[in-house]
């Protein structure tokens, strides 16, 4: 089962664990992005994330599948907050459910790798000074890179 | 033809959706930007610089190169930072 949720509201960690649970389920690997003050002078007020509605779903649904392609994975869960965030709240929740833990760990990495470079979100940042809008960030396509499973696509 | 835009591009044109209607000169993505870059002083300000700017033609991203029809919806938005 693949679940994908664009929310504004928080979500809770505990319950999206328990759904992706079953009796075949060893392992649930799971990854929490969160709001990160990285200005200098940590004056970060809030970080507002927008989405193109529609694309962002469609793409989330294709990084999971081919998750699960690749791994013996049974469950996926994929929650993307938008809207208006304080710091140190949840932005994205991963969790990836198998009957063994590699799996599980793989996919929650592979998910993430893929969503950072593939799926239309977009962050801007509201300090002190005001709002500008988050660069992309080499590292996150240089971990695209490391899972050369796929290049055929 | 469809137009949406997001983040800063939103953001200079002013505005996040248009239905213009091109002249007949315009068939790939790269003249679109192009043609509408011509539009405003927003327009001038956001496709500026077309590499940092990335495009989607009925939700998949393409490259500047793609073919463009009056059916197709196309968004033009920085590259992606989420999660």
């Amino acid at each position: 089962m693949i679940k994908i949720s664009i929310q504004n509201e928080e979500f809770d960690v505990t319950a999206e664990i328990k759904q992706l649970s079953s009796k075949s389920i060893g392992a649930i690997a799971t990854f929490c992005g969160m709001v990160r003050d990285s200005s200098k002078d940590s004056s970060l007020i809030s970080l507002t994330l927008e989405h193109y509605p529609g694309m962002s779903e469609a793409t989330l649904e294709e990084i999971a599948q081919k998750a699960k392609k690749e791994w013996p994975i049974d469950s996926i869960t994929i929650v993307h907050r938008v809207g208006r965030l304080k710091p140190e709240e949840m932005i994205v929740f991963v969790g990836c459910a198998s009957a063994h833990r590699h799996a599980a760990f793989d996919g929650c990495q592979y998910i993430m790798d893929y969503l950072k470079t593939d799926a239309p979100f977009w962050k801007a940042e509201e300090t002190k000074d005001g709002r500008t809008w988050v660069s992309e960030r080499e590292n996150d396509k240089a971990a695209k890179k490391r899972w050369h499973l796929e290049e055929s696509n | 033809m469809k137009i949406y835009y997001f983040a800063w591009v939103r953001d200079y044109i002013g505005y996040p959706y248009e239905n213009i209607s091109c002249p007949k000169t315009v068939t790939t993505i790269e003249q679109l930007a192009q043609y509408l870059k011509d539009q405003s002083d927003g327009h001038r300000r956001a496709f500026q610089d077309l590499s940092s700017i990335r495009a989607a033609k009925n939700q998949k991203f393409v490259a500047n190169d793609s073919e463009v029809a009056d059916t197709d919806e196309v968004a033009f938005f920085p590259p992606v930072t989420g999660g």
